[in-house]
């Protein structure tokens, strides 16, 4: 078993995943219509490349727009639940030294103690998202099965992982089913709302392409996100 | 039932069917036969099929259903934060369904879906940018309104008001003799006090090409004269078209795309024929973004620009007031304290804020201009945007949302709301009718004359 999830199972995973979001992410731009969005981008690509490139990284600040700062708590869980869920798959040791051994390369990995707060925090502001989707009637009247699935996908590897690493029962048990839940999720990324993972980046920079050319960008005006 | 008499999916093109579609009062029967109206599902999900690309397929499936739109919606705010007014459940609850169903939905989900696109949405566009994805609702809404005006599931004023432009490139039943008769009689009444005032008629290669929205014409003809009087002190080289004047749009609000391009089409002819430097339009919101925001779109011109540079009313206040061409008389100033709306769709849709601030700085005595909080881009909407002002049937709702705006005033403490935008002038006015509060409100151009500084040579001889 451990074989096949971190043989053929593998490659398959990480290939749906690299080649779905490519797929999705030059099918996303070519279906832009300058004509039907309303938005000159070939026209204009200085002022829709900096409206976009302003778009995102406003967005990816804590509390760097009006957004964030009109909900601060949204904008602590949010933030706390990312950056464990981007930063701790791509910069755990143990992973690092898996695609070295797969890849022949790796990434800067960061220390155990890190990790665990990483992981721990994500987890926490996790249940934290869950309570607003069931508390909030703004929220909870929008959610649906697909919003708990993909959570539940998003955080089974971690809650695997936790128990892998704390060795609570049999680890080779835990560690075979955290790859599999991992690998799972890269499969999920291109085919659910998961695909946020990139299709963020092509969304928040269309509608910062949208502001820099046409909604103000030519006229000198930087939107105030 | 298929299509009715007044009800249908047929656009009104002529007098005689604008006038056939008027008669029938308050579009009693209007409404009447909508109910029984047959939805092309075929038509419907083609239409889908062509038009429905990555920009909206992507913002509909990545929505994350976080909420975090609900706070940024006036209408969310006014209506006791009922979660149906969430603006991700709206556009979810209605364009998300339709193309669940791939355009199989029914007469009584496309008139729901008509409340919705109209009462429950200004397409003032706040919520796009309260979204972590970037997802702009009012977009969205817009393109619906386009997908029910086919299916002909429209508000019955929303309906005459494209006829409208179809028939008159107008949005009332003004014609190109009636707009410049009432030009020149509006230069008649004020030659005396204003010595060589003129409104040069189709004048070739002028600096300035005016436009204006169809309402001043018809309702409020000072408004021209004024125009007029701030060109004439200005001493600038300037001209109205004997044709495509109208710069506003009905059909914008009523998802009429083939009007919006008929429409915006004659004021670009008129562009062409008399190629003015540059054009400007009169102070209102939704016909600066139909004439020189959105309309390039609807001309099919790649470079998303007007034929020329086309400015807002308040662009050209602020320039005349920088660089002295109007002179204020200090002593006339505002001296109470007073707010300005800024309207959603240059505003937030162009950036224009610092236009009307610096003509605030010219025009207000320093310490007596109060902002409306929140304000500039993440204004609300005046409560009346979008069509809801002028929607019978829709009235109770277009009452509740001025609240909003109602209270922002209120925080304030100013008497005064400058308002240079004729919807948002409009809700400004019933809400005041509405609620009594005590305000007055104002477009730009009679509180500037009012204070002008004017040239000797320019005044009457005594």
């Amino acid at each position: 078993m451990h074989t096949f999830l971190t043989g053929i199972f593998f490659w398959i995973a990480l290939s749906v995943c690299l080649i779905g979001m490519l797929v999705r992410f030059v099918l996303y731009f070519r279906g832009l219509s300058w004509q039907l969005d309303r938005v000159a981008y070939k026209a204009h690509p200085m002022h829709g490349f900096k409206g976009a490139i302003r778009s995102i990284y406003k967005w990816m600040l804590p509390f760097g727009t009006f957004g964030w700062r009109t909900q601060p708590f949204m904008a602590i869980i949010f933030f706390g639940f990312h950056m464990g869920a981007i930063f701790v798959p791509l910069f755990l040791v143990a992973h690092n030294m898996f695609l070295e051994s797969k890849l022949g390369f790796s990434f800067f990995t960061m220390g155990a103690g890190l990790a665990d707060f990483l992981t721990w925090t994500t987890l926490i502001c996790a249940f934290f998202l869950i309570l607003r989707r069931i508390a909030l009637p703004e929220v909870r009247i929008m959610t649906n099965f697909h919003d708990y699935l993909i959570l539940f996908i998003s955080l089974a590897p971690f809650i695997t992982g936790l128990l892998a690493r704390y060795q609570v029962g049999d680890y080779s048990f835990w560690l075979n089913l955290h790859i599999f839940c991992g690998e799972v999720l890269l499969i999920a990324i291109p085919f659910t709302k998961l695909s946020h993972v990139f299709l963020f980046f092509a969304s928040r920079a269309q509608l910062g392409m949208d502001f820099g050319i046409k909604r103000g960008g030519m006229k000198g005006t930087k939107m105030a996100w | 039932m298929p299509e009715g008499k007044y009800c249908n999916k047929t656009p009104v093109e002529t007098p005689e069917e604008v006038n056939f579609l008027l008669s029938d009062t308050s579009g009693n029967t209007y409404y009447e036969e909508m109910e029984s109206l047959d939805i092309d599902s075929d038509l419907l999900w083609k239409t889908i099929q062509n038009t429905f690309k990555s920009r909206l397929k992507t913002w509909l499936e990545i929505c994350a259903h976080c909420g975090m739109c609900a706070e940024s919606c006036f209408l969310y705010q006014v209506n006791n934060r009922d979660p149906k007014q969430v603006p991700a459940y709206k556009i979810q609850s209605t364009l998300g369904e339709i193309i669940n169903r791939k355009g199989k939905v029914d007469n009584k989900f496309m008139r729901h879906a008509m409340e919705v696109a109209w009462a429950q949405c200004t397409c003032c566009n706040r919520c796009g940018t309260y979204c972590p994805h970037g997802i702009d609702t009012g977009i969205m809404f817009g393109y619906l309104r386009g997908l029910l005006y086919q299916q002909g599931f429209v508000p019955w004023e929303m309906k005459i008001g494209a006829g409208m432009h179809r028939t008159y490139r107008a949005q009332m039943d003004v014609t190109n003799e009636d707009f410049v008769e009432t030009f020149e009689w509006m230069i008649e009444e004020n030659e005396d006090e204003y010595p060589g005032l003129t409104a040069p008629v189709d004048k070739e290669g002028a600096d300035i090409l005016y436009t204006v929205n169809a309402r001043e014409v018809k309702h409020y003809p000072e408004d021209l004269a004024e125009a007029a009087i701030l060109f004439h002190i200005a001493g600038e080289n300037w001209t109205i078209p004997s044709a495509g004047w109208e710069q506003t749009s009905l059909a914008m609000f009523a998802g009429d795309w083939a009007a919006c391009k008929m429409q915006v089409e004659s004021v670009y002819a008129a562009m062409e024929r008399l190629k003015p430097k540059r054009m400007i339009g009169t102070e209102c919101g939704h016909a600066h973004r139909a004439t020189v925001i959105e309309g390039p779109y609807w001309a099919g011109r790649k470079d998303g620009l007007p034929p020329v540079e086309s400015i807002h009313y308040v662009e050209w206040l602020a320039e005349a007031l920088r660089t002295g061409k109007l002179k204020i008389d200090p002593s006339k100033r505002i001296k109470e304290l007073v707010t300005i709306q800024d309207s959603c769709n240059y505003i937030r849709n162009q950036g224009l804020k610092d236009a009307t601030r610096e003509i605030i700085s010219y025009i207000v005595e320093p310490g007596y201009f109060v902002e409306m909080s929140p304000n500039k881009e993440h204004n609300y909407c005046c409560g009346g945007g979008g069509g809801f002002n002028g929607i019978g049937i829709f009235r109770k709702q277009r009452n509740k949302a001025l609240i909003t705006k109602r209270d922002q005033i209120l925080k304030t403490g100013a008497k005064l709301v400058l308002a240079p935008c004729h919807n948002c002038w409009d809700a400004i006015r019933d809400l005041e009718e509405e609620y009594n509060i005590g305000i007055r409100w104002s477009f730009l151009k009679p509180v500037i004359i009012k204070m002008l500084d004017i040239p000797d040579h320019l005044k009457p001889e005594e």
